[in-house]
Parts: C-alpha cells; structure tokens; sequence
C-alpha cells in the first residue's frame, strides 16, 4: 500500500508520506510558516496560533503545527484571510507583551520581535495590557530572572520542565486573562524544586526567562588593576560560542575563544577541562575504591552504584527529589568547583598572587553553575571559590561589547598552570563523556592496558540515546585489583532529568545493578546546556557533539590520568587521589531538600 | 385581532416512566447497526452545543477497532442561563443512565461516565444511588457496563468536551487540538463517545418510540423537540420542551414580557436576536431558512426595554475574559481587548470607528481560536454590536 499522500501547498503539488502536519510539509517545500509555541524538542500545543493557514473549503483556518496532512488537501500560507488574521494575532501579543524592546536582555534575538518586523507591525491600536497587570519580576534565583511581563504564554517552558526536565517546577495557573506561568503557591523560583538547569531559558521565545548576568561585575574585576582576573572555559563552551559569533552549529572555535578572551583583558585564560581531568582521577579512585570496599571488605554502608557529580542541576534535582539517594553521588565537586578552590590556593601559590586579589571567573554552557558557585559550602579556598560564573551567551556579549572581530581573531592556546587538557576533558561536554573518560582511566589503572574499543572511542556510551547503558568484563587485572578479575563493570548513562528519573526509580528500587551512572541535567549534556546559544534543538545539538568528539580525536592525549599538568599537581600538592588536601578542596557534601 | 401563534409544546423528555428496564433490555436485543440506523435517520443532533449528528458520533466510535472505550455524559452545564440538565438528572436519572448503556452496548465501551458540574454536588448521592439500582440490573440481564461520576471543579471551559477529558486524566482543562476527535482518541487517548445529558434523553425516546416519532417532530435539519431554559424579563421562567423550528416571534408571544427588546438565543456564546428580526428569525440548527439562529445549550434570555445591551455585552465579555482557558493567543487577549474597548468606546477614549477595528478582531478569533468558546465569542459580539450600535456609544 501506498503510504504517501498528495496535497498542494501554494497551488504546489507535494508528495509525502503519511502522518506529517502541515507544518512539517511546508518545511518540506521550502516554505516557512512563522510559529511561537511550535519547538523541535516538544509536544505540540498548538496555543499561540500563529501558524494558522487556510485548507481550501473549511470554514476555519488550522493551526500547521497541530494539523496532519490529508490527500488531497489545499493548503494557502499566505492568503489574505491568512495574512490577516496572523497580523492580528501579532498584534495582540504586543499588546500583552512588555515591548520595551531596548531595554530588554532578548533584543535582538527574540522570536516575537522578529515576527513583528517581519510583518510590518508598525502601530498598536490595541490597548496595552501590561501597565493594567501588576507584575513583579522573580529576581531572588542566583541563575534565572523571570518576568511574566513579557510572557506570551506559549508555554514552552512549561512544557521543557515537565517533558525535557520532569521536574515540573513551572506550571500554568489560573485561567482567562489571569492565565500565568508559576511555580507551586507562586513561590520564587529559588524556593521551590527549580534546578536552574535553564533549559526554560533557552526554550523561551522571549525575553520572559533569562539568566542572571554578570556581565557588569566582570567588566569591573577586569579593569581593576588590582586584581587577577582568571577565567576558565567549560569544554562546551568552543563547540557553542560560533553559532552566537555568526557561525554555523558545529564549528570548533577553540582558538579563536582564547584569544578573545585575552583580548577581553583576562590575566589569566585557562580551561575547565584541566580539572575535568582531574576529576575523573579522583572520581575513578572514589570508584575503585567503593568496589573494593563492597567486594573485599563487604562492606554494606558503600553505596553503589555511584553517580557522577559533575552537574549542578542534577544536584539539586537529587536533592530535592531521591535525598535518600545522595550517598549514591560521587563526592567529587564537579571540574568547575574544583578548579576554584585549586585557583585561590594552588594557582595562587604558584604564580605567587594573594587569593583575596584573585577574581575566578568560569564561562559555562549552564546557568545552575551560577547557583553552584553560589553555595555556601563553595568556600573551601577560604573565599568564594568561583566568583562570578557566565554562559556561553554571556561571554559573546563581551565579546561583542569590546568590539572585537572574531573571525579575524588569531587562534591562541591556553594560558599555563591549568590549562592542559586531553580529549578526555573535552567530551565532558557532550553525554557519555564523563563516562568514556573516566572508563579510558579506570579500565587502564586497573588493568595496565587501554580500554579495549577502536581508537578509545567507546561507542556504546555516545549518541542521543536518553538511557544508554553498557558494561565492560574485566580481565587480568593487576595484582592489587585481582578482586577486580572477572567483573563486568556496568554503567549506565542518562541525560535530560525526565531520564534521570527513570534511572533514579530503578536505582530506587534497587532493580538496577550497575556500579557506575553518569547522569547530566541537560539533553545532549552540557552541549545542550541552558546556557548555551539561543535556539537549541536535536539536528544543533548532534552538530555540537560531532564537533566535541572531533576535538578528542584531534588532541594528542586523551586519557585523563596522561594530563601532564594533572600529575604535576599530584606531585606538587595534592600528593594522592583522595588525600587529605583532595578530601578538603575537591570533594563536597549535599543538602536534603524537600520538595515543595 | 389577537395573532395565533404555534408554539408546540411537547412531553417527552420528564414523561415519567417506570420502564426502563424493559426499555433497556428491549433495546440490547436489537443489533447495534440497527440501533446506529435508528439513530442517524432520526436526524438527532447534539443538544450541547455544537450539534453534531450523534447516530455519526456512535457510528464512528463502534467502526474504530480499539480494544478499549468509553461513555461519557456531559453534564457540566456551564453556560450561563441554562439549567435544564440539572432537571434532567434530578427529575429522570434512568433515562440518562439508560441511554449511556445502551451506547456502550453499542460502541464497545464497558465503562461510562458521568461529568458532573462542581456546583451540582448536591446531586451526587441521590445519582449514585440510582446508579447502584441501575448496575445491579445491568448484572441481572448480564449487560457488561459500569458508571462512575466524575466531579468537576467549577471551570465553563471544563465542558468543552477535551478540556473535559484533560481534566479527568488529570490535567489542566485546557482544550486539546482537533484533530484527533473524541472518536478517535478521547478519554486516556481511546475512541470515547461524548454526549450531552438531553442528547442522551433523545436517544432513549427514539430507542422506545422509534425514529420516526422524532423525525416528525421539527423541521427539516433541525427536527424533534429540544429543552430551553427560559430566563430573563419573562414572567413564567423555567425550563420548557419545544418542537424545533418555532420562529421567535412566536416564542416572544408566549413568554415576553410585552416589552421584549431582544432575545439571547443561545447564552453567552450564542446570538442576540432584536425585535426587528424575531420574524426571520426560526430557532433551530442552522440550515437553509433564512435568519436561522443556534440554539446551543438551549437558553433563552429575554430582555426588555430597561435594559442597557451596552451591559449586557460587558457582562457576556467580563464572563468569557474569566472563562476561557487563557491558553490561545486570538481568545485570551482578544476577550481581554474587546470588553476594554467597548468600555473606551463608551467613555469616548476610542473613537466610534474603533468598534469597526473589534468587530475585525472578532473574525480573526473566529476563525483561529483553539476551541468553541473563543470561536465563538463573535456570535454574541457582532450581534449585539452590530445591533445596538447606539448604545455602545452614547
Ligand atoms: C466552551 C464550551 C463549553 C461547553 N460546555 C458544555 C456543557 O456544559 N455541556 C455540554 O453538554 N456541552 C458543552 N460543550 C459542548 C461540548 O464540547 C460537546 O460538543 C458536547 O458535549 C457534545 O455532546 P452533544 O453532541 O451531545 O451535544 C461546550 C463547548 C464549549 C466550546
Ligand atoms: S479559544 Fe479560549 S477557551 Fe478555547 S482554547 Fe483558546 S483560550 Fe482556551
């Protein structure tokens, strides 16, 4: 049977298959419908009805994102009764809409602002509904400010925290004109199951949702000449930077990245993978070591399996939702907390600098790094550990702020004390990553022989898969991990929260038998970050993972443990993976939270 | 010399009788494509508002294959001035609950529901307890078929048969896209039939007295009889079962005031009807006759001279800006627009012409509002605008 319809888009015949809307038709023809609450990473709702067309012969227009394809159908995009209406509806989003365009954080790359200068919207003749509103912005979060002000109420927020995240933190309330997105009893973002983990920002077509900046804060510790201002950059960061930058998704701009922020006037330009090496020197200990203590000693307080650390909103997701699991996290703070408490004490005594005139600053694909940085336990150095922590979109602010031309920028290299990295730092930023890493290091340690795949690349922990899960048999192992011999190592690997969850209800029920997850708060991981370049969605994101691994194959080391700088710092100071300086500076504690 | 006027009334609905079992019994013995015949060439249409021919609507469900079904009766009765399936419930519970089976028996459906308004709770108990005498006939003559009551909550967009079923799986009663219909994927995302408690009371007198009895009453598209709840400036309220196709002017003669101004046929989202047009003006579904006006819930609510149409427009608009969803961008802010621009109209802030601009914006949420409601927001606008033109100004 055929399972191909015909239908004509414009007056142009279409040949294609069954089940797609309208939507994905035009898409398919080279036609461009504008929409608003339509994202690639959600449900249908088919709310803001933007994308309305006309279908020949039917009394009403349909929504194209809602509306499967018939045989036979004629579609209009463009009608006047189309044209019409769809100007309308602008229209009255303006009107409910905040358009104090200049003063807002989105200007410039705001969905709504985009459709009314494409269609001409030069007047308002509706009646502005926001100053008869008393809104008041949610600004007590360390990561995201929301103003409901500039709400259109797609709901993609909504939808990004139940069906991407599971977390539900945002949620409609009220109906008719008193219609809102809130969170349980309206409480502040920061007071409820909120992780910060910004995929509401990056899935908000305005400026409704946005993070924190600091960008000013940063400006000033720049020019203040008494201070040493150190930025770290997350691997994520170079595979994301160059679609803000004008780029193409997919585009490595690692170079150009260092030499833009030495231009910016850091003193000290250095990278997060560094420490991401080392956290999976320590982590991969911590791990060895909870198998021994389970296997040899039998010990029953040893909680396994153990999950990584390494994302905030995970974290706190954790803590909030399976508090009774947090002794199942790895202790290990995660690359970019350590990597602050190391630069106010190691860095600090090497390069001769008093800790208080040091200013760390980290550049991230996230915004729940804002809300780590600003825990009370991140005070290990003595200080504040990161100072002020920025996204990917943050810095291209700075970027463009100081006016400098990226694409003629010269490529540079990091900065040293801290900043080599091996490829196995770098895929920290896309899923899997953590895992292949800490594999590559703990199966070597263990055995004295590489992980046994192709080229080190351990296929089965890639992809966009939301639960991965693979297992490694180990074989003559060493003699002091003769326990080990035999063993095949399980692990499982999750990422977006709705994933999490899954994992969690196994580990929970203690149905699941792995020894190690690695879990990520964000589709993709950290590559598909809130923090990252405005719009994400599954075709950028596998672009932004393409890149990463390339950038692994491309490195001439990439196992954790062959850092050179890492061993150096082993020698100099922390003397042993989970001594007593790594005990104090680089591992952490959680808090239980409740859930409302 | 006195006019005569035709206004038939009819006894259908609350004749009271105590056969329901064999009715019931009766009626499974047939075979359900001959109880789906009965029902289509009867010409029954829904009484709930959007007037869907119900024998299609059963037909639909029974063709789909699913393996799971259900029933529900719409009993949430939002719109304003219309209080007649309250009656239906309280006064002949067994002919709901009769009809309810019997569309089970024929779409394959083994569980039925009733969707109940949040205000009528009062009628729960004495519901479940015909229910539990209902059930236990339904195992005497092995008839596979359970109903539970379902509570709403007190939203109007709640009856809006998705939101509906969106608030008994959980959720916000929000409206779901269309397609898929109910038929296809309603209740827990199986094909559901959903009917309104009067529809479901048609389809037990064309089960007992068969289709013709009905099909003879009304007129053509619009035929057997319908209640109306009968409000306003009228000196005998009340709920009434009329043979469709009445003309207004008629119904005017028999419970105006002597001073009808205008009649809302239809509530909140249905047409005001001005004394000049009560001639043209037949009360049925629409169809050829001219003038023709929906009756959707089947409220009437007559106005006289004293009243201002200026605030009865602000008080249709004030209800729909807190009734609707809030979910779809032409009904949430629309409702919102257009009862801040009459009032600036009135108080001269807008000038006359901006009227013009909403009876614009009115279209445009006709033709792509998500849902009923904000689609049909413009019936009662444009009808009273256009209209009373003078009084939304001066
Ligand atoms: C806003 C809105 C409110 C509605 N409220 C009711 C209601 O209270 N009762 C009802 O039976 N139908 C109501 N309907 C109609 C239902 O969506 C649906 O069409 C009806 O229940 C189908 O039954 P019927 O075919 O028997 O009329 C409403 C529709 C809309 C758009
Ligand atoms: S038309 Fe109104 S009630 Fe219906 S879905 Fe849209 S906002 Fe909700």
């Amino acid at each position: 049977m055929d399972n191909k319809l015909n239908i004509t888009i414009n007056g142009l015949p279409v040949k294609l298959e069954k089940g797609k809307t309208i939507l994905e038709a035009a898409e398919k023809t080279g036609i461009k419908i504008p929409t608003l609450c339509y994202h690639k990473d959600l449900c249908v709702a088919g709310n803001c009805r933007v994308c309305v067309v006309e279908v020949v012969g039917q009394k009403r227009l349909s929504a194209a994102c809602a509306t499967p394809c018939e045989e036979g159908m004629e579609i209009l995009t463009n009608s006047l009764k189309v044209r019409n209406s769809r100007k309308h509806i602008i229209e009255l989003l303006l009107a409910e809409h905040n358009a104090d365009c200049t003063k807002c954080y989105r200007n410039g790359n705001c969905e709504l602002q985009e459709l009314a200068s494409e269609y001409k919207i030069m007047t308002q003749d509706f009646i502005e509904l926001t100053p008869l509103k008393n809104y008041t912005i949610d600004m007590f979060s360390p990561s995201i400010i929301k103003d409901d002000s500039k709400c259109i109420r797609c709901q993609r927020c909504v939808r990004t925290c139940a069906e991407l995240q599971g977390v539900n933190a945002l949620t409609v309330a009220y109906k008719g004109d008193r219609m809102k997105i809130t969170t349980f009893f309206e409480k502040a973002l920061n007071d409820v199951v909120c992780t910060n983990c910004g995929q509401c920002v990056n899935h908000c077509p305005t400026g409704a949702l946005v993070e924190k900046n600091y960008i000013e804060e940063v400006w000033e510790a720049i020019s203040d000449p008494n201070k040493h201002v150190v930025v770290q950059t997350a691997p994520a960061v170079r595979v994301g930077l160059g679609e803000e930058m004008g780029m193409k998704p997919g585009e490595r701009v690692t170079g150009k990245m260092v030499a833009a922020l030495k231009r910016l006037g850091f003193d000290s330009v250095l990278d997060t993978d560094f420490t991401a090496d080392l956290t999976i020197v320590e982590e991969g200990t911590e791990l060895l070591t909870r198998l021994k203590k389970a296997i040899v000693e039998k010990n029953t307080e040893i909680k396994l399996p153990m999950i990584t650390s390494c994302s905030p909103g995970w974290i706190k997701y954790i803590e909030h939702l399976y508090p009774d699991n947090l002794g199942n996290l790895s202790t290990c703070k995660s690359p970019q907390q350590m990597f602050g408490a190391l630069v106010k004490t190691y860095y600090a005594k090497a390069r001769n600098l008093a800790p208080e005139n040091i200013v760390s600053v980290s550049i991230m694909p996230c915004t729940a790094k804002k809300f780590e940085a600003h825990r009370p336990e991140m005070h290990d150095s003595g200080y504040r550990d990161v100072d002020y922590v920025l996204t990917t979109r943050e810095l291209a602010i700075l970027i463009k702020q100081a006016g400098l031309d990226f694409d003629k920028l010269e490529p540079a290299r990091f900065d040293r004390l801290m900043g080599d990295s091996t490829g196995a730092g770098v895929i920290f930023g896309a899923t899997g990553g953590v895992m292949e890493a800490a594999l590559r290091t703990a199966y070597e340690l263990v055995t004295g022989r590489e992980v046994p795949f192709e080229n080190l690349n351990i296929m089965p922990v890639r992809g966009i898969e939301g639960v991965k899960k693979a297992s490694i048999k180990i074989e003559n192992p060493l003699k002091e991990w003769a326990f080990l011999d035999g063993v095949e190592l399980k692990c499982a690997v999750a990422h977006g929260l709705v994933n999490a969850k899954i994992i969690m209800e196994a580990v929970k029920t203690g149905e699941a038998d792995f020894h190690f997850i690695e879990i990520m708060a964000c589709p993709g991981g950290c590559l598909g970050g809130g923090g990252q370049p405005i719009p994400t969605n599954p075709e950028i994101r596998k672009k932004r993972a393409e890149a990463i691994y390339a950038e692994d194959s491309g490195l001439p080391l990439r196992k954790s443990h062959e850092n050179p700088e890492v061993q150096k710092l082993y020698k100099d100071f922390l003397i042993e993976p989970l001594g007593e300086i790594s005990h104090h500076l680089l591992h952490t504690n959680y808090t239980k939270r409740e859930r409302f | 010399m006195a006019y005569s006027y035709q206004l038939k009334r009819v006894d259908f609905i609350f004749r009271n009788e105590n056969d329901w079992e064999k009715v019931l019994s009766a009626t499974i013995k047939k075979k359900p494509e001959e109880l789906i015949n009965e029902l289509i060439s009867s010409e029954l249409k829904g009484r709930g508002g959007a007037g869907f021919p119900t024998g299609l609507k059963w037909k639909l469900t029974a063709e789909s294959k699913a393996p799971e079904k259900y029933v529900i009766c719409n009993a949430d009765e939002g719109e304003p001035g219309t209080f007649k399936d309250r009656e239906i419930l309280s006064k002949v519970p067994y002919k709901v609950l009769t009809a309810m089976a019997v569309c089970g028996y024929v779409t394959g459906a083994k569980q039925g529901f009733i969707y109940l308004r949040g205000e009528y709770k009062f009628l729960e108990a004495e519901l479940y307890k015909a229910i539990d005498e209902f059930q236990y006939y339904c195992k005497e003559i092995d008839l596979d078929f359970k109903i539970k009551i379902f509570m709403g909550s007190g939203a109007y967009i709640c009856g809006e048969e998705t939101a509906l079923m969106e608030s008994m799986e959980g959720r916000r009663g929000e409206p779901r896209n269309k397609p898929p219909f109910p038929t296809q994927a309603g209740y827990m995302g199986v094909p559901t039939v959903i009917n309104n408690v009067e529809t479901l009371v048609h389809t037990w007198t064309i089960f007992k007295y068969g289709a013709k009895k009905f099909y003879d009453l009304g007129v053509q598209y619009s035929r057997g009889t319908k209640l109306f709840s009968v409000s306003g400036d009228t000196p005998k309220p009340g709920i009434y079962e009329l043979e469709l196709g009445m003309s207004l002017q008629d119904f005017v003669y028999e419970f105006g005031d002597g001073d009808t101004k205008a009649v809302q046929v239809g509530g909140a989202s249905g047409f005001l009807v001005p004394r000049k047009k009560f001639k043209d003006t037949a009360i049925g579904y629409e169809g050829k006759l001219v003038g023709i006006s929906l009756p959707t819930g089947g409220s009437m609510m007559l106005f006289n001279s004293s009243r201002s149409m200026f605030n009865v427009l602000d008080n249709y608009l004030e209800f729909f800006r807190e009734e609707c969803c809030g979910q779809c961008t032409p009904c949430r802010v629309g409702c919102q627009q257009l009862l801040l621009g009459i009032k600036a109209v009135k108080r001269g802030e807008k000038p006359a012409s901006y009227l013009n601009k909403l009876l614009k914006l009115t279209e445009t949420m006709q033709l792509t509002a998500k849902c009923g409601l904000g689609q049909s927001v413009a019936n009662s606008f444009s009808s009273i605008v256009e209209n009373f033109r003078e009084e939304m100004i001066y």
